[in-house]
């Protein structure tokens, strides 16, 4: 019955995270083109270094 | 010596950059321009790569992002940047583009209303999985301390995710108590409040049974529905949003410096405004200088083009068409007769019956029937075992299990996928209602100009002439940007001849072109111009020289689609009908072609209402598909209404599905559709009413537990929007 105390904790922390990152992809519009965002991955386009400002 | 030479160093380095950062701050940052393009022919990843790579590689673009879903891109660049300098960049790379008004766009460029909604709906997702976990646990036999201990942190869970997430429903519930009255929302909050009370009360008790699982899977089922439904108007709000933005209203003043471009909400009575062949009157007025033709047959549903000289009274929305003018305004803004003219709208929409959908009627029976429900078990329960909370349980268990999920998601599942299915077909239905209205329809009223034909002229009798004479009428014909020139240039071109080499080519506005050839004088144009006899046919006049004046006949060009669509609505056993204001040998005609027993000629808005309002009386359900101004009343006062996005947006204001392709095909098809959707909605009642037809005895007789609750709102609301989706 101890092993309860670890698993009740970290399924509700892992769960939560969960939870915590979609609400950051809705905050980021992450939603916004579901069908652009299914095209976008046949594209050749990409880059392998964050872009230069 | 050296010491006392040198300047004394600051005691504050900070001061001697304070300069340096003073002309910094001084800089106004430069705002980027946010421009919003549309994009109607893009349909892939190519065609994102294409446009995205054509834009970022112009320096004076920072950013350029393709939203495929929505057809249109965005980007900010250098302040200076407009919309003028970005199209040709797309064009460049093959694809049109249509600059989109961003302050019309900006009311739903962000969809609070859904973020919020999909924000509640995760949080619930994210208890129900969880509290579920635990539930299945204490199912499988967890007992004693165990158990109590899962149910108490099912509690810690429940509470503050309900609190949250079942808000829309909590306040809707109340505005509806608040005004006397009961919507679906009052027996769904308070089943979740009793589910959760009585909850509570078992497990401070130690009790066996507890409903915390069935009350947060309740709020997420139906908030699910909520999203979907949101989503489904989202998509016509922000199209049809898109049809509004892409009319830039902008008007030429003329002032003492030049002309001017304005906004036409800032035009005033008495400003000239100078009118370009091509462009549409912004305002009501009176032509101080020019001639040319006038298209009013977004007004009227005159074919024929009007001729306009010094002193003759324009209209808002007329199309100028061959020569440049210059009016004065007589009337703006509201005062205009397309205003005053959709001012009828607002008086048939009085007149309009309210429709009820499905869904509030359903709920009409549904609302006090569980309550009654509810109520007559817990007393019965009371009574007969004297235990308050052994009734309170079973009250609870009675209002959670009478399927409120399958209720609510019933009809917004159909809607959506319905929704989808005729959208992908390029019809946008702006009003879920206007489906189960579609199903019903039995009669179909059009419209005639630029609805069943497409508003542009075709010659039709080309056999008539010789080629040396088509030749001379093509070469005159490519003078002008008269609509009859333009139908005969391509029919011209179209047949094979090349024009004839003529010289001296003029156009006299109003009358038609005039040029030399091979000495002698040759004209195209208004039969009086000519010395021709006026026909009730539409007629461009030809004439060679000194030979007798010829006629070139044209007929209206019907819309691709057209007679499919109404050999398809008379096969479905439809009567079709034609409602027109133009002149009754070009209505007869076009009627006799698309085998349309029924119509009218000449009919001013008040009588295409008139006639829609009589077929109504006479217990028929009316379609309407319209797309002129003087249609916006009959489209208002038909049970349903459509109209092609090309239709001014008085038009499509008014009515309630756009169709946005060209072709009159998919009409047919979308009555077809919303039958079906009616269909799959009645279904989905069956289903929710033969459940609680099984499912509410044994919650009454407390046969009910915790688990087999919990299975049979699943196993409804799973069943119910699988029915849905075999309509996609």
């Amino acid at each position: 019955m101890n092993v309860l105390t670890y698993l009740i904790p970290i399924s509700l922390v892992l769960g939560g995270m969960g939870l915590l990152f979609f609400v950051f992809t809705i905050r980021s519009n992450q939603y916004e083109d579901p069908e652009g965002d299914a095209q976008r991955i046949l594209s050749g386009d990409y880059d392998d270094r964050p872009k230069q400002d | 010596m050296t010491a006392t030479m040198r300047p004394p160093a600051s005691a504050c380095p900070a001061c001697v950059a304070a300069p340096a950062a003073q002309s910094l701050a001084d800089m106004e940052v430069p705002k980027d321009a946010h421009i919003v393009l549309s994009l109607p022919t893009i349909h892939c990843a190519a065609c994102m790569s294409k446009v995205e790579r054509a834009l970022n590689a112009d320096p004076r673009v920072h950013s350029a992002r393709v939203n495929l879903t929505m057809k249109r891109v965005s980007l900010s660049g250098d302040t200076a940047l407009t919309a003028e300098d970005v199209i040709p960049l797309v064009e460049a790379a093959g694809y049109e583009a249509h600059e989109l008004d961003t302050a019309a766009l900006s009311a739903t460029a962000t969809d609070r209303a859904g973020r919020d909604l999909l924000m509640r709906l995760a949080v619930a997702g994210f208890a129900a999985m969880n509290v579920m976990l635990l539930s299945v646990a204490v199912w499988s036999g967890a007992a004693g301390e165990t158990r109590d201990l899962f149910h108490w942190i099912s509690a810690l869970i429940v509470l503050p995710a309900v609190a949250f997430s079942a808000q829309p429903f909590f306040v809707n519930a109340w505005r509806a108590l608040a005004a006397r009255t009961l919507n679906m929302d009052v027996p769904i909050s308070l089943a979740i409040l009793l589910a959760v009370v009585t909850s509570l009360w078992e497990t401070s008790l130690s009790g066996e049974h507890a409903y915390f699982d069935a009350a947060i899977a309740l709020t997420f089922f139906l908030l699910t529905g909520r999203y979907l439904d949101h989503r489904t108007r989202s998509v016509a709000r922000s199209a049809a949003e898109e049809l509004a933005a892409l009319e830039v209203p902008r008007a030429w003043r003329v002032t003492d410096t030049g002309e001017e471009q304005v906004s036409v909400a800032d035009l005033r009575i008495g400003d000239l405004i100078r009118v370009r062949p091509g462009g549409r009157m912004p305002v009501d007025g009176e032509i101080v200088e020019g001639t040319s033709e006038r298209d009013r047959s977004l007004l009227t549903g005159e074919t024929l083009p009007v001729l306009g000289t010094p002193g003759t009274a324009v209209s808002a929305g007329e199309v100028n068409l061959t020569g440049p003018l210059t009016i004065r305004a007589s009337a703006v803004g509201r005062d205009t007769s397309l205003a005053r003219m959709a001012d009828l709208v607002a008086i048939a929409e009085s007149g309009r019956s309210r429709y009820t959908s499905l869904a509030d009627r359903a709920a009409r029976l549904y609302a006090p029937g569980v309550h009654i429900l509810s109520a007559l078990s817990f007393l019965g329960w009371l009574l007969y075992s004297g235990d308050l909370r052994t009734a309170l349980n079973i009250a609870a268990a009675v209002l959670i299990i009478t399927c409120p999920c399958a209720l609510g998601l019933a009809v917004p599942a159909v809607t959506t996928a319905a929704s989808g299915r005729l959208f992908r077909k390029g019809l946008l239905i702006k009003d879920a209602t206007a489906l189960e209205r579609l199903a019903q329809v039995d009669t179909v009223v059009f419209d005639k100009t630029g609805t069943l034909t497409a508003g542009t002229p075709e010659p039709v009798n080309l056999d008539a002439f010789t080629t040396a004479d088509l030749a001379i009428a093509h070469a005159l014909a490519e003078g002008s940007a008269h609509p009859l020139s333009r139908a005969l240039t391509s029919a011209a071109r179209a047949a094979g001849i090349a024009p004839a080499q003529v010289t001296g080519l003029t156009e006299s506005p109003g009358y038609g072109t005039s040029a030399t050839w091979q000495g002698r004088e040759v004209r195209l144009g208004r039969a009086a111009w000519i010395g021709g006899t006026a026909t009730d046919q539409t007629a461009a006049w030809l004439r060679i020289g000194d030979a007798p004046p010829q006629a070139l006949l044209f007929t209206d060009r019907m819309r691709d689609g057209a007679a499919e669509a109404v050999a398809a609505f008379r096969q479905a056993g439809m009567t079709v009908v034609l409602l027109s204001g133009d002149t009754a040998a070009a209505v007869e005609s076009l009627a006799r072609r698309l085998d349309i027993a029924q119509w009218m000629a000449e009919a001013l808005p008040q009588d295409k209402a008139a006639r829609i309002e009589t077929l109504s009386k006479n217990g028929a359900k009316v379609l309407m598909v319209g797309d002129g101004l003087n249609d916006t009343a009959a489209l208002t006062a038909a049970h349903v209404s459509i109209s092609p996005a090309s239709a001014l947006d008085a038009a499509r204001v008014a009515s309630d599905i756009v169709l946005l392709g060209q072709s009159l095909a998919p009409l047919p098809e979308a009555a077809t559709t919303a039958r079906k959707a009616v269909k799959r909605i009645r279904e989905n009642f069956t289903i929710a009413t033969w459940y609680n037809l099984i499912a509410v005895p044994l919650a009454v007789a407390g046969l009910c537990s915790p688990l087999i609750a919990a299975l049979a709102m699943s196993a409804s609301s799973v069943t119910v929007s699988l029915n849905a989706l075999r309509l996609r």
